[in-house]
């Protein structure tokens, strides 16, 4: 595995052992355990055959369905579920809720808990900022459908019961975790370069935008991913906050096969796909990178 | 405002500053008696106002509302602790609970069982060790709800199709429409989408131990299940609780998953109390349903306190 940590967070627990241990298996003769590989690749199955399960089902007539299983391959194959879909669920609109949703909560994620944590980071021994903190961390004890109903109520009067909504309380909603994670690493970060930035007469906010920050870049991309993912496969909280059909995200939209009496099933596969496709792209091509950043939370 | 930061300065970084830092320095001054740069306190504030009125004032609403007949809508008056009285007395309250807390700890072992196997064959000498990670890690980018809608079709219309091809009559009809075997439906599901999140901490877990140990247990003569058992699981306890505690908590709320898979039936078989509490929202009983959510809360307030107590007892880090 390579991790892409910047050499200025030496601290933090990095899943680095793998390269050495097997360097290290290497010299020692240990062999590759065939089984194992076998194994794991059967194993592996369990994940790869919903999948081509889906591509498959999205390329065929109501008819072959009819006729088959599912598992079998498409013949001819029906490219017109995609368009077909694309047109049905307004692909277009809900796409582009869904990325404005979604990349705006991954930089207000990102901005607002790096702030916050730096703050409460710096003034740890300080009681409004210790207070802070755990009143920040007490929300992590409470659990969404606790406060949902309120919420939706509120944010009806406030009139943002639209994706705006759903964008501020995916920030909001995300802080108390990704602060924690922030806060451990920030105090994991060695004070000689802040200090001395302060003595050349940097203001607080300069130390944060030329010092902090910057050093951060691990722990943004572990929030970031983590905020991408929810806010992109969110289903709950837009289904219950936005009133307006014609603004859901694209989880939302695939209600639309649910109700419908003779459901196309090759239609709704098209469109499933359509709505994990960028994200299982990204996957595929950052796939090192997502790990990584996925682990370093995990650790925490 | 540089002059002000020795004393906001915590006792832990000072340690970690070098000495030639710290000589040019002042000593630190007891903070809470500095003063700290009006700076932080903009970086702060407005997330904490955004914060109490989007997660903590609805929380409060919720609870006052718990105490009286609010339907959602029209007037309403206090009604004391009728609303938690009832609860208790209610069927359609109690079923969900069991029947979440039953799916709770079905998917917790389930999901630990297969997290730790994948974790450790990921972990082992195996050949394209990064490409197999990588398809193990694909359910975690992916929508539940649409996974969920993907394993329906399977669940409810490929798998009896093969079925009743092979003349397996008892497996010919679908699954979810089973009132007694729509949980394990719910099971498979769940585990196919929660095991990512256990593996990459089980991960974490076996990459931190050193490889030395093997080799000493190895000389000795101790075999693969001796090694797990002796030496593997003990060191990977708290990484135990951890997915334990993690994954209860996470099951506690299902969800979405239920919804795309049996919609809460067949009958009321396969209600969550995320979903009953949800009901409070159309089904007129709003403080009703609020006072369930406090309870749901307390519950989960309660399982949160086990696992602070836990991870300071052990000492593990989270």
């Amino acid at each position: 595995m390579t991790i892409t940590t910047a050499p200025t967070a030496p601290v933090l627990p990095e899943p680095s052992s793998i390269p050495r241990r097997r360097r290290r298996s290497e010299r020692e003769g240990v062999k590759v355990n065939w089984w194992l590989t076998a194994l794991m690749l059967v194993a592996s199955l369990t994940v790869l055959v919903p999948l081509y399960f889906s591509i498959v089902m999205a390329l065929k007539t109501p008819e072959q369905i009819a006729n088959g299983s599912g598992f079998e391959l498409p013949n001819p194959i029906q490219w017109s579920n995609f368009s077909d879909a694309y047109t049905l669920v307004n692909f277009p609109r809900a796409f582009l809720v869904t990325a404005l949703v979604t990349v705006v909560t991954v930089l207000g994620a990102v901005l607002a808990s790096s702030l916050v944590a730096y703050a409460i980071a710096r003034n740890w021994e300080h009681r409004f900022f210790k207070i802070s903190y755990i009143y920040l961390l007490s929300a992590l004890f409470i659990p969404f459908p606790v406060i949902i109903l309120p919420l939706i109520r509120q944010t009806a009067l406030l009139g943002i019961d639209s994706p705006v909504g759903v964008t501020i309380l995916h920030i909001v909603g995300g802080i108390s975790f990704f602060s924690l994670l922030y806060i451990a690493f920030i105090r994991s970060l060695p004070a000689e370069l802040e200090e001395s930035a302060r003595l050349d007469g940097a203001s607080t906010w300069q130390v944060f935008w030329k010092i902090i920050f910057p050093l951060l870049a691990p722990m943004n991309a572990t929030v970031g991913i983590f905020a991408f993912l929810g806010a992109w496969n969110d289903f709950l909280l837009p289904q219950m906050m936005i009133a307006d059909p014609s603004l859901q995200t694209l989880p939302v939209v695939q209600l639309l096969f649910q109700g419908q009496f003779n459901t196309n099933y090759g239609l709704a596969f098209a469109s499933y796909l359509m709505a994990m496709g960028p994200v299982l792209i990204a996957y595929l091509f950052s796939q090192r990178w997502v790990m990584s950043g996925v682990m370093r939370g995990a650790v925490k | 405002m540089s002059a002000n930061e020795p004393a906001v300065l915590p006792a832990a970084e000072y340690e970690a500053l070098s000495d030639s830092v710290a000589d040019r320095r002042p000593p630190p001054v007891a903070p809470a008696r500095g003063k700290v740069d009006r700076a932080y306190y903009w970086m702060i504030i407005p997330v904490l106002l955004i914060f109490g009125f989007f997660i903590t004032l609805p929380a409060l609403i919720g609870a006052f509302f718990s105490f009286t007949n609010f339907a959602g809508y029209g007037d309403w008056e206090f009604i004391g602790l009728n609303n938690y009285v009832n609860i208790f007395h209610d069927p359609t309250v109690l079923q969900p609970y069991i029947f979440t807390f039953f799916l709770a700890v079905v998917c917790t072992i389930t999901v630990n069982i297969v997290g730790m196997a994948v974790a450790l064959g990921l972990n082992a000498k195996i050949k394209w060790r990064t490409g197999i990670r990588g398809i193990f890690f694909i359910p975690m980018v992916m929508s539940a709800l649409i996974v969920a809608y993907v394993f329906n079709f399977l669940f409810s219309t490929s798998l009896p199709t093969i079925a009743e091809n092979l003349g397996i009559t008892p497996l010919a009809t679908s699954i979810l429409a089973n009132e007694q075997w729509a949980w394990l439906a719910i099971v498979i599901v769940t585990v196919w989408q929660a095991a990512p999140g256990t593996i990459i901490i089980y991960l974490a877990g076996l990459q931190a131990i050193p490889t030395d140990i093997y080799e000493a247990g190895s000389l000795d003569g101790a075999s693969a299940w001796r090694q797990f058992r002796s030496l593997t699981l003990p060191l990977m306890v708290g990484y135990l609780f951890i997915n334990i505690i993690l994954g209860f908590k996470g099951f506690l709320g299902a969800y979405e998953i239920i919804v795309a898979l049996t919609g809460g039936g067949p009958g009321t078989a396969t209600i969550s109390v995320a979903m009953k509490i949800f009901s409070g929202f159309t089904g007129g009983d709003y403080a009703y349903q609020m006072a369930n959510a406090v309870i749901y809360f307390l519950i989960t307030l309660i399982i949160s306190l086990m696992q602070l107590r836990i991870i300071q007892r052990r000492g593990v880090a989270l």
